[in-house]
């Protein structure tokens, strides 16, 4: 099914689709509360912007400059081309190491890749340990936004799936209540644990450390108690310098949650003592994207979510009716890239107000991106018969301006002379629940035609 | 006298006469000498925004010569401006006379503000007005500084309504968000689109609007759909309209 109905769908719970939205658009407003608390803001963002442009254009030598400099702090640097040599590096890394149990901590790329099935599938025993994605990995579903995986669950959702997989108390509402649950369970998780791993927000070329910022400090649990420490990372988290950091750090968490910085900022620098630390560096389409003048810099992505919080659309129809792991403005972006076949109908999944664009703290021209996307799509066929048709038929009569002017009289002189039901039914989606415009009966040109022959007269 | 080539929407020619109309009365009174070119059509955007671009070509080929020998080209529609002014360059880079078009195209009220330097209007609107911020005009043409960005506020719609004896402009919750019209998304998506204007109308309600103004008439035939479906109070009117003195 593709984005509409499923929006459709969403909507159709209508208090339920109103409370996602003011939600998630409370996140936004505490965005702006907290950049607007930094007058340098603006020059942040170019700034970012600027050294996201120029690592991607580097990237072959920073990358390398990252394998040296990490695997010189002991780590084990892999490369997976895609997503399945992902997961049989991770596999294999488990199953080397008897790993019958893995904690992890938030990690877009692991759902872009779908590992906790292919884990499972292979007798391992997964746990997200992020509060949200621990909540959705119990209701057999997957995140609908990157930051807030959960944000579609209110807190009697929540309740109703810990009494199931938790034993909590039914009809269990109260967040504290709940949390510490989750807490306990986790705990547990975390204690059992043969391995854990992690996502990367930031992996730095010149110090060969990588950075993981959380709010719940769930990161440092899940690989300080087990040996063995997988972190999982596209290809475009590098960043060339240490003090490239502060330009980012400063960015992610005010865009995220409006939050000055996350609870947990941590930097792993090698292995601890004793400890093994894995870096697993993916492709999995990046490289196709970085050869397209078009889309590079949707390359930038931090995934701090603003997109989400500040989309019109995906506020108001959820992170699930866009059927990819990153959803919103820029997974209608990346989603394409990767397969259009399954995902061409994404790019139109938007209004094009420009929001996105705006809110971006590294200046990615999102709404640009997808009108683009569009365009490209239509060029590989995915453009539906009646739509193409229709724009075939208008670009016709546009260039005609005869035609256009009489067809314009024939609409003005018929339309309000027709039966309601003709009108307005099935065929007419825009009048389900909108009333057409009142069609006068002398268009603007006659009117002024109409004006000028009088207001002449008038001079004689 | 300079000359302004009106470019006005299709949709306005055919359905909003009126809001035309205003238009050629504020260029009128601002000084310029008002030229319609009787051959335009369309700019082409909703062709372009659907991705199909051998459509829209041959109309933004069109428009430069239409609209190419004018001191000035005016529309009221921030949208249809931003089509030329930020999209034209995929059809017509490097054509004589473009960058020249693209430099003396305006939206109307940028046009009064910035080239005609309209500093005062001397009719009454004793009214409770909220101006909704059609998407394009602002984050396309940067007619009003968008929320997202930190930087310094301004509105070149504001500013002139705020000319207007009597005026009452209202503060919304949400200063500009989209109205969900989005051309093709209006019907393509049509429950998010409603949902989304019923919330821009629910904002301007709550915040006490008599009457709901915008740069753009596409946004409001789209939240006038909604008004009229629903019986609501709430009036809508092109800013043109509210500026040139129209009746209510």
């Amino acid at each position: 099914m593709s984005h509409a109905p499923l929006a459709a769908q969403f909507i159709a719970d209508r208090p339920r689709a109103t409370w996602h939205d003011q939600t998630l658009w409370f996140v936004r407003s505490k965005r702006d509360k907290a950049a607007q608390a930094l007058p340098e803001w603006e020059e942040l963002r170019e700034c970012a912007a600027a050294i996201k442009a120029h690592t991607v254009a580097h990237l072959a030598d920073y990358l390398e400059q990252f394998e040296r400099a990490a695997t010189n702090r002991g780590a084990t640097v892999h490369w997976a081309r895609d997503a399945a040599e992902h997961n049989e590096i991770v596999l294999r890394l488990l199953q080397q190491h008897q790993v019958r149990r893995l904690v992890k901590s938030k990690s877009m790329l692991t759902e872009e890749c779908h590992l906790n099935p292919y884990l499972e599938r292979h007798g391992i025993e997964v746990v997200d340990t992020d509060l949200g994605e621990r909540i959705v990995q119990l209701a057999g579903e997957a995140p609908s936004h990157i930051v807030l995986p959960a944000i579609h669950k209110k807190k009697e959702d929540v309740g109703r799936i810990f009494h199931e997989h938790l034993g909590t108390a039914a009809g269990a509402t109260d967040p504290n209540y709940l949390a510490e649950a989750a807490r306990h369970h986790l705990r547990q998780k975390f204690l059992q644990a043969d391995a854990g791993l992690t996502g990367v927000n930031f992996a730095v070329a010149e110090t060969g450390g990588i950075v993981v910022c959380t709010n719940e400090g769930n990161a440092d649990l899940g690989t300080s108690l087990p040996r063995v420490h997988i972190a999982s990372m596209g290809i475009e988290k590098l960043i060339p310098r240490a003090q490239d950091l502060g330009v980012f750090v400063r960015l992610l968490a005010r865009s995220a949650t409006g939050q000055p910085i996350t609870a947990y900022t941590s930097h792993f620098h090698g292995p601890r003592p004793g400890g093994e630390l894995h870096l697993v560096l993916v492709d999995n389409g990046r490289t196709a994207i970085l050869g397209n003048d078009e889309f590079r810099r949707s390359l930038n992505c931090i995934r701090c979510g603003a997109c989400m919080n500040t989309c019109p659309v995906y506020r108001r129809s959820g992170g699930h009716s866009y059927q990819t792991s990153v959803p919103g403005p820029i997974g209608s972006i990346l989603a394409p890239a990767r397969d259009p076949q399954t995902h061409y109908d994404l790019p139109q999944a938007c209004s094009l107000c420009g929001s996105c664009s705006d809110v971006c703290p590294v200046k990615i021209d999102l709404h640009h991106q997808l009108l683009s996307w569009r365009r490209e799509l239509a060029q590989l066929g995915f453009l539906s018969a009646s739509k193409r048709l229709g724009m075939q038929a208008m670009s016709f009569v546009f260039q005609r301006p005869g035609l256009y002017r009489t067809a314009g009289r024939v609409a003005r002189w018929l339309v309000p002379k027709l039966p309601r039901a003709l009108v307005y039914n099935r065929f007419n989606p825009w009048g389900r629940q909108r009333e057409l415009p009142e069609f006068p009966r002398q268009s603007f040109r006659e009117q002024l035609a109409a004006r000028r022959r009088r207001g002449q007269s008038h001079e004689r | 006298m300079p000359t302004v080539g009106l470019f006005i929407p299709c949709y306005i020619d055919q359905l909003y006469p009126r809001v035309g109309l205003a238009t050629v009365d504020l260029l009128e009174r601002a000084g310029f000498r008002v030229e319609y070119p009787e051959d335009q059509t369309c700019c082409g955007q909703p062709m372009a925004n659907t991705g199909c671009t051998a459509e829209a070509r041959p109309l933004a080929e069109r428009f430069l010569t239409l609209f190419g020998g004018f001191d000035y080209v005016v529309a009221p529609s921030g949208s249809c401006v931003a089509m030329v002014r930020c999209h034209y360059d995929e059809y017509l880079a490097g054509r004589p006379g473009f960058d020249e078009l693209k430099a003396k195209t305006f939206e109307l009220c940028e046009f009064l503000v910035d080239v005609a330097g309209v500093a005062q209007i001397s009719h009454r609107f004793p009214h409770r007005v909220g101006l909704h911020q059609s998407c394009h005009g602002l984050r396309e043409l940067r007619l009003a500084q968008s929320s997202e960005l930190v930087a310094p506020a301004y509105g070149k719609a504001q500013q002139l309504l705020q000319l207007l004896d009597g005026i009452e402009l209202v503060t919304l919750a949400r200063p500009d968000e989209c109205c969900g019209f989005g051309g093709t998304f209006a019907v393509a998506e049509e429950a998010v689109s409603c949902m989304m204007g019923e919330d821009r109308i629910h904002d301007h309600e709550t915040a006490g609007a008599e009457i709901m103004t915008a740069n753009d008439m596409s946004c409001l035939m789209h939240m006038a759909g909604l008004i009229r479906r629903q019986k609501k109070s709430l009036r809508v009117m092109h800013i043109a309209e509210i500026l040139a003195g129209y009746p209510v």
